[in-house]
C-alpha cells in the first residue's frame, strides 16, 4: 500500500498506484456489467447501428444519463429532440460537478494536461474508490486512473454484450444485482466516517434528498442533497470559521 | 423546427451528450481554479463526498423498500466489521436477494 505520504503531499503516478487501482475498481465491475448489459440493450431496442452503441458508451460513458436518454429516445430527432436530450445528460450528470469540485485539491497540483483527460475517466465509482484513498493519506493520482480503467472496460464489455444479447438479458433483481451500486456506495461511506462532529452534513444531505425526491420529479434530489450537506460541513462546522 | 435530421441526428445527438458530460466532468474542476481555498472551501469539500454518497444511496435504500433497505444495512455493517468493500458488497447483493425471495 502506498497510502503511507502526508496529507499535504504533491500528487504523483506510480504503476503500483495503477494496479491498486484496477484492483479495487474489480470490486464494483459486477454491479457496473449488469448496468452495461441493461444499457446496450435499450440502445439495441432503440435501433443504434453497433458503431453508434460503442461510440455513445465510450464518449458519453454516463450509465443513467444514458439510460433515461435512451427510454426518451425520440423518433424521428430534431434539433429540439437533440437539445432534449442533451439537457438530460446535464441533469444527471450534475453531480460529477461537485465530484471535479472534490477533486480540485488533489490534481489541481498536476499539470492540466494531465488532470483535464483524466477527469474524462470520472464517475461514480471511480471518483468513490479515489476519494478514499485520498482520505486514507494517498496521493497517487495513478489509482485513481486505474480504477476509472477498469470501470471504462468493464462498462465497454458490457454495453456490447447486452446489444447483442438485447432481450435476453434476465432479470438482474431477481438476484440483487441491481443494487450493486447503491451497496458499495454505502459500503464506501464507512472508509469516508470522520467521526460524529461531521454527521450533521450527512444527515442534512439524507433529509434534503429524501425531501427532494418526494418534491420534485426527476434526479435533483442527488445534487440537491449534495449541496445540501456539504454546505451545512462548510457552514456549521466551527473549525472552518478560522 | 421539427426538420427530421436523418442518419446524422444519432450522432449529433451522441456529440451533444459527449460535450454536455465531459463539460459537467471538468466544469467542477475548472471552475475551483479561480474559488480560493479559504477554512470555509476546505469544510465544503471535506463533507462533500459524504453528502454526495448519501444524497445517492439515501433515497434508493428508502424507495426501493426492506430489500434495499436490509442490503444498505447490511453493508454498512460488513464495511464496519471486515474493512474490505468485496464482502461487504456480497453480503449486501446477497441479503437483497434473500429478501425478495422470502417476500414474494
Amino acid at each position: 500500500m502506498s497510502a503511507v505520504d502526508s496529507g499535504s503531499g504533491k500528487p504523483f503516478w506510480s504503476w503500483a498506484g495503477f494496479r491498486l487501482g484496477f484492483r479495487r475498481g474489480l470490486t464494483i465491475a459486477p454491479g457496473i456489467m449488469v448496468f452495461g448489459l441493461v444499457v446496450g440493450a435499450a440502445a439495441a431496442r432503440q435501433g443504434l447501428s453497433s458503431i453508434e452503441n460503442i461510440a455513445m458508451n465510450l464518449f458519453v460513458c454516463s450509465g443513467i444519463a444514458q439510460l433515461v436518454a435512451l427510454e426518451a429516445w425520440p423518433s424521428p430527432i430534431t434539433w429540439s429532440a437533440v437539445a432534449t436530450l442533451a439537457l438530460i445528460a446535464a441533469v444527471l450528470g450534475a453531480r460529477m460537478v461537485l465530484m471535479g469540485v472534490s477533486l480540485r485539491p488533489w490534481f489541481g497540483q498536476l499539470p492540466a494536461w494531465q488532470s483535464y483527460p483524466a477527469l474524462f475517466l470520472l464517475n461514480d465509482s471511480s471518483w468513490l474508490i479515489a476519494m478514499r484513498y485520498h482520505a486514507e493519506g494517498g496521493r497517487d493520482a495513478a489509482v485513481y486512473l486505474g480504477a476509472g480503467v477498469t470501470i471504462v472496460v468493464g462498462w465497454m464489455m458490457a454495453t456490447c454484450a447486452g446489444y447483442v444479447l438485447g432481450g435476453f438479458v434476465v432479470d438482474p433483481a431477481r438476484y440483487g444485482l441491481d443494487l450493486v451500486m447503491p451497496v458499495f456506495f454505502a459500503a464506501m461511506l464507512v472508509p469516508l466516517w470522520t467521526g460524529r462532529r461531521r454527521a450533521y452534513a450527512w444527515v442534512v444531505a439524507g433529509i434534503v434528498a429524501l425531501a427532494v425526491q418526494h418534491i420534485v420529479a426527476g434526479w435533483w434530489f442527488i445534487i440537491a442533497g449534495s449541496l445540501a450537506g456539504a454546505l451545512a460541513g462548510a457552514f456549521l462546522d466551527e473549525k472552518a470559521r478560522a | 423546427m421539427t426538420d427530421d435530421l436523418g442518419a446524422a441526428g444519432v450522432w449529433l445527438v451522441i456529440v451533444a451528450m459527449a460535450i454536455v458530460t465531459y463539460a459537467m466532468r471538468a466544469g467542477g474542476f475548472l471552475l475551483m481554479a479561480y474559488v480560493p481555498m479559504t477554512g470555509r472551501v476546505r469544510a465544503f469539500l471535506q463533507a462533500l463526498p459524504g453528502a454526495v454518497v448519501v444524497a445517492l444511496v439515501v433515497p434508493v435504500a428508502v424507495s426501493g423498500g426492506v430489500p434495499a433497505t436490509g442490503a444498505v444495512l447490511v453493508s454498512l455493517a460488513m464495511m464496519a466489521w471486515w474493512r474490505i468493500d468485496l464482502i461487504a458488497v456480497v453480503f449486501g447483493v446477497a441479503a437483497a436477494a434473500l429478501a425478495r425471495a422470502l417476500l414474494t
